[in-house]
């Protein structure tokens, strides 16, 4: 640690460390903490009768599984939508870079009523869509279209700035040696921009995990097919049930925290294994 | 900066102190959602004649939301002077989980605490196309009901036992038909929203359903403000008297000091005036001069009460909407 320090320009490894510490602890550590010492109120029998309950099995399908195609969803297409944005210049590309962030901005409650509106029976797209077959209101489908509005910011503002720092002579570097473009994107440019993508994957699909607001309204709520897990949490507290309510709480917590944090292991052997520094 | 800071915090501070020291009282109310418009009306009125009375300015605040959230919210520290909910089960949790009211709540003002009641009615389209008349319609084949969540909703539950009471009492108090009737109707329900303004937009705007189960207040309102060409509303025989109660939140307003008014502010709303202006919002008044007035607006159905049929709000809770219970047993996987 001391030689870290000594071979620093700028001091206060120490101090920024232990504000660090006490930073993360008073906003992230304490509550999470409250959380875990509340759901030890119940008994062990009763923690797992709540936790893995039909019902909550049923929600947590739904919200992990929806929020994964979400996130998956918008790293093809947050990926596309950031390469448009860092390699052409276009008419409307301003335009098109502030509608980007517009889903962090709407509060999520208007732009679940506005989905709803848009994809029920009598919507503009649902109708049409009805007349295919198609519901998306009020179905699992509803839940990914909206899981994937809110976390379409995250994959194009994570990948962005790196694709603007790739040169473009790397590219032309491989063409001279005579890569393909398949092979230019596949072994040039993915592999650099892989670490961006999966980080921001990671963002939308955590995001997508606490999502309540939107989702009330175009989920339906009906019980073991369109219930979230943040529903039926809520459905705890009404009935004053806090440590009931903690208990799921604390199973998604879990969940999310080893997925996250299996996402960014992954992430430090696979660039490793690529010979990137870590 | 940090100076500027520290000067811009002080003002705030002694501007916060200002309005405190200028003699006004001020009082926070917490309701539940579709209230916002009779108590913007009831609190213009109370004001009014407070300051006649005793000459002292009152500013009151409102805080609304569902019924659930807002007794949670006071329960966690806000500091409500008085609260006026959907339903007393939220307000008993203020004396079971709180220790915020007395046990007695319910008895300290008239008639249970409710100063104005409302019922559950349906709302159908126009010309009633699918000819609904009863609760019993509602469980047929091939009539889609739109009704809130009970697990979120107050206004559900009160749906719900609505229905179960009804089964009860045509069939002499047969709990497996009263069953079969709220399994049925449950089976036609395609859309469980969170809260029974978001059942009405969902009947209303999305144009879902053949029937809306809600308030009576919420189906008079919906009815009048989309003109009468497009819905209707129909009594059922029997239906449920829901009694939204209100009570003083003994210790914010023993910590404020403000008992006084909060209890003249309960009190206004029996009072002539009170009771007018709960009428003029659609709520059924306790006042029999007031109820004669507005006779039109609110057909007589057979009600009963929560406490007759179901032995009071805490059983109800247990038996039907907690964790397990009936409710929960309508969508549970068949084996």
């Amino acid at each position: 640690m001391t030689a870290i320090a000594r071979r620093r320009v700028l001091p206060g490894f120490r101090a920024t460390l232990s504000f660090t510490w006490v930073y993360l602890g008073l906003l992230v550590l304490i509550p999470l903490c409250g959380l875990f010492l509340k759901s030890t109120s119940l008994g062990w029998s009763e923690f797992w009768e709540t936790a893995l309950s039909p019902r909550a099995l049923a929600s947590y399908r739904l919200s992990f599984g929806a929020s994964l195609v979400a996130a998956g969803l918008n790293a093809v297409f947050g990926l596309l939508v950031a390469w448009v944005l860092v390699r052409y210049r276009f008419p409307g590309r301003a335009l098109v870079d502030a509608l980007v962030d517009l889903p962090f901005a709407l509060p999520t409650a208007v732009a679940g009523l506005t989905l709803t509106a848009l994809y029920a029976e009598n919507g503009w797209l649902g109708e049409p869509l009805g007349a295919l077959g198609i519901k998306v209101a009020f179905t699992p489908l509803g839940v990914v279209i909206a899981l994937t509005f809110i976390g379409l910011p995250f994959v194009v503002r994570t990948v962005e700035p790196v694709l603007a720092d790739l040169a473009t002579d790397v590219e032309e570097a491989a063409a001279v040696l005579g890569a393909s473009r398949w092979q230019t994107f596949r072994r040039v440019i993915f592999p650099s921009i892989l670490p961006a993508l999966v980080t921001g994957f990671t963002l939308a699909f955590a995001r997508a995990l606490g999502e309540y607001g939107s989702i009330v309204f175009i989920s339906g709520n009906m019980p073991m097919k369109t219930e979230i897990v943040p529903l039926l949490i809520v459905t705890k507290l009404e009935q004053y049930d806090y440590a009931g309510a903690t208990a799921l709480a604390v199973v998604m917590l879990c969940a999310s925290f080893g997925i996250i944090l299996s996402v960014n292991l992954l992430q430090r052997w696979g660039r490793k294994r690529l010979g990137f520094e870590v | 900066m940090l100076a500027r800071i520290a000067a811009l915090a002080l003002f705030l501070l002694a501007a916060v102190a200002c309005a405190k020291g200028d003699g006004e009282v001020s009082l926070l109310n917490a309701s539940y959602d579709p209230t916002r418009e009779l108590y913007d009306d009831v609190n213009a009125a109370f004001v009014k004649d407070w300051q006649a009375k005793t000459g002292t300015k009152v500013n009151i605040k409102m805080s609304h939301g569902g019924s659930g959230k807002q007794a949670r919210s006071v329960i966690d520290g806000l500091e409500a002077d008085v609260v006026t909910l959907a339903l007393a089960y939220d307000v008993q949790m203020l004396h079971d989980k709180g220790k915020l009211i007395p046990e007695d709540w319910q008895g300290r003002l008239s008639n249970n605490s409710a100063p104005y009641t409302s019922t559950i009615v349906f709302v159908v389209r126009k010309g009633n196309p699918k000819g609904i008349k009863d609760w019993d319609d509602l469980a047929r084949d091939g009539v889609s009901v739109i009704t809130p969540n009970p697990k979120t909703s107050g206004g559900a539950r009160w749906n719900y036992l609505a229905a179960w009471g009804y089964a009860l009492r045509k069939n002499g108090g047969d709990e497996t038909s009263a069953r079969e009737l709220v399994n049925g109707i449950y089976k036609n329900v395609p859309v469980l929203d969170s809260g029974a303004r978001g059942s009405t937009t969902t009947f209303a705007e999305r144009n879902i359903g053949d029937v809306l189960v809600a308030w009576e207040n919420e189906a008079l309102l919906l009815v009048r403000e989309n003109g009468r060409d497009k819905f209707e509303i129909v009594v059922p025989s029997v239906s449920i008297l829901a009694e939204p109660p209100v009570t003083i939140v003994d210790r914010n307003v023993d910590k404020h000091g403000t008992r006084d008014i909060a209890e003249a502010y309960l009190k206004f709303l029996y009072s002539d005036a009170g009771q007018e202006l709960v009428a003029k919002h659609h709520y059924r008044p306790r006042s029999e001069a007031v109820a004669k007035r507005y006779a039109n607006d609110f057909p007589e159905i057979k009600l009963f009460t929560v406490d007759e049929v179901f032995g009071g709000w805490t059983k109800a809770q247990k038996t039907h909407f907690d964790d397990g219970g009936v409710f929960d047993k309508i969508y549970e996987p068949r084996k």
